[in-house]
């Protein structure tokens, strides 16, 4: 499974990120690198091997349901890099 | 007297404290200075909080004059900067949250709050914690201080170079496949990663939150143990933290070690590793022979396989976590897109860095459709393997011990424009996160160029305790551990 610039260009926009020609280029052959390198684990017979979803033996962690302290709003707000009347301002979407 | 107590360890420093040779107060106004003489050249600290260290300095002196203190009251410590710090800065070495000033505490900072102990500020790393050299920092390179031409290793190299060149009395870092053991062992210092849900995740902030762990970088054993103990716990806030008891881990240091069945695997000691440090290695073995312990050539097959299975979980699960930076809730925001689309695509293309976008776009595809099963899931069963490899060893072993890292320090600027040989770096450590267990590094040599050399032990899950007495049997019989950089 060999990656082209197109695919790049499709997998920056699913992950929400913008690439110059260059960078497409680059992340290409770096990528194809990496893919062709992890691609021994095709070497491997797994057919029969749960995959590990957790590495502790912890099923549901559950916790008394009380109510505790939170933020403020204002405490919650403070890092927006715009806010106005306690809310997150954003560009307009509709 | 002053630039004496800087060299000593927080146990030594301890006592100094208790029989008033020395204030909490000198001590971290100590620090300080020396933070203002060396670090311009070494670049380990993102943010210095001298007010806030001077006033938790002060009140830990209260607290030592009231005959309340404890191991840590008093004891000047960096943190790296992926660890929240309530009311100060915390970067995680990037742009995007160059001005990130967090609401609340980690878990851990509450405790080592609680402890007394005063946070002179936050260290340098690799963006997110992705890499191994500290050279993905959005802020600049930490320089290794056994020679500044090299890097310290990462992504915990501001923690581990702070701790070698005295700039602090130990550190927190955070490992995810060795960014604790791997500097650690760069720097020459001590450097562990305990067992996954050892030590609460809350608070720090998600690389790859399935291997993800906090973990203390010190100078010598007594003090890992120190850190440990007060950082190590179950937390309902972090639901994969464990609910076991934290043992006593200052009693396992005098524990001895004979008739300890340490477990040598051969897939550690084979092409790629330099002489010098096999060599180092290889001596620290017959060292633990002579002290007792029995060791045995043990195979840990699936070994060759664990970089591929990291580079694809750790970055399936960046990718979803990293899906957070998107300029609404806090961090930096292009504020110059119109359309909402626009404004996510433009703040996370400029706010983050080559390496994590890099990590970004790989997780992507792995997790993405028609390709999941081949990638994400396949890995996972893989992981499954390498856990079963160490459940094997740890059948007959209580410890198994190996290199950190395949070299010791390489040069700043060596490898990274090749990502795959700088995620090849990682390789002897990666396999103790894919399954959970906890590691730690020691120093056990110097190399011809004068750069530390790391031995890495491993034991089955929460057995820090095994891993404290085997390292400090070392440590205790060996001076590796008091050789200091040529910094004056």
């Amino acid at each position: 499974m060999s990656l082209t610039p197109e695919v790049v260009i499709q997998i920056a926009q699913l992950a929400r990120l913008r690439l110059s020609a260059g960078e497409v280029e680059m992340f290409t052959r770096q990528l194809n690198d990496v893919l062709l390198y992890v691609a021994k684990l095709n070497e491997l017979d797994t057919t029969d091997v749960p995959p590990m979803t957790h590495v502790l033996d912890l099923t549901n962690a559950f916790r008394a349901d009380v109510v505790g302290a939170g933020l403020s709003p204002e405490a919650a707000l403070a890092n927006a890099p715009q806010q106005q009347r306690q809310a997150f301002v954003v560009p307009k979407i509709i | 007297m002053t630039s004496s107590w800087q060299h000593l360890t927080m146990h030594e420093i301890q006592s100094l404290l208790h029989q008033r040779e020395v204030s909490a107060v000198e001590l971290t106004n100590g620090f300080l200075e020396r933070i203002a003489a060396l670090d311009g050249r070494l670049h380990c600290y993102l943010t210095v909080d001298a007010e806030g260290a001077r006033a938790q300095a002060r009140a830990a002196q209260e607290q030592i004059e009231a005959g309340r203190a404890g191991p840590l009251t008093g004891m000047p410590l960096a943190i790296k900067d992926v660890i929240a710090t309530q009311g100060l800065r915390t970067t995680c070495a990037s742009k995007y949250l160059e001005n990130f000033i967090p609401p609340y505490d980690a878990t851990v900072m509450q405790k080592l709050r609680q402890a007394g102990a005063v946070i002179l500020g936050k260290v340098n790393m690799d963006e997110f914690a992705m890499g191994s050299s500290t050279e993905n920092s959005a802020f600049g390179v930490t320089h290794n201080p056994w020679n500044l031409e090299c890097t310290p290793g990462g992504s915990s190299g501001g923690s581990a170079a702070a701790v070698a060149a005295d700039l602090c009395l130990a550190a927190l870092g955070s490992d995810t496949g060795g960014s604790i053991r791997q500097p650690a062992s760069h720097c020459g210092v001590v450097g562990l990663k305990p067992t996954y849900g050892r030590v609460s995740r809350f608070g720090l902030v998600a690389y790859a939150s399935s291997l993800d762990q906090i973990g203390p970088v010190t100078k010598d054993v007594t003090d890992c143990a120190l850190l440990l103990q007060a950082i190590a716990g179950h937390d309902p806030q972090d639901s994969t933290s464990a609910p076991v008891p934290v043992p006593d881990y200052l009693a396992a240091l005098q524990q001895g070690i004979e008739g300890m069945k340490i477990g040598v695997p051969r897939e550690y000691f084979q092409a790629g590793l330099d002489p010098e440090v096999e060599q180092a290695v290889r001596a620290a073995l017959r060292h633990y022979e002579s002290l007792g312990a029995q060791l045995l050539e043990v195979s840990l097959p699936h070994t060759e396989y664990a970089v591929a299975v990291y580079y694809l979980i750790a970055t399936a699960e960046a990718s979803s976590n990293l899906a957070r930076y998107d300029g609404v809730k806090y961090g930096w925001r292009d504020s110059q897109a119109k359309e909402l689309m626009d404004m996510y695509t433009a703040t996370r293309s400029q706010g983050l860095g080559t390496e994590v976008r890099r990590r970004i776009m790989l997780g992507t595809y792995a997790l993405s459709a028609g390709y999941y099963d081949a990638y994400y899931r396949k890995a996972s069963q893989v992981r499954t393997l390498i856990r079963r490899d160490f459940d094997q060893v740890f059948q007959t072993c209580q410890v198994v011990a190996t290199p950190v890292a395949p070299t010791a320090a390489f040069r700043l600027g060596e490898k990274i424009a090749d990502p795959l040989t700088m995620y090849l770096s990682d390789i002897f450590t990666i396999s103790a996160n894919l399954a959970g267990i906890p590691g730690i590094s020691l120093p056990c040599g110097l190399t011809s160029q004068g750069l530390p050399i790391g031995l890495q032990l491993l034991a089955r899950p929460f057995a820090e305790p095994t891993l404290l007495t085997a390292a400090r049997a070392f440590e205790r019989t060996t001076a590796f551990h008091s050789r200091k950089p040529p910094l004056g």
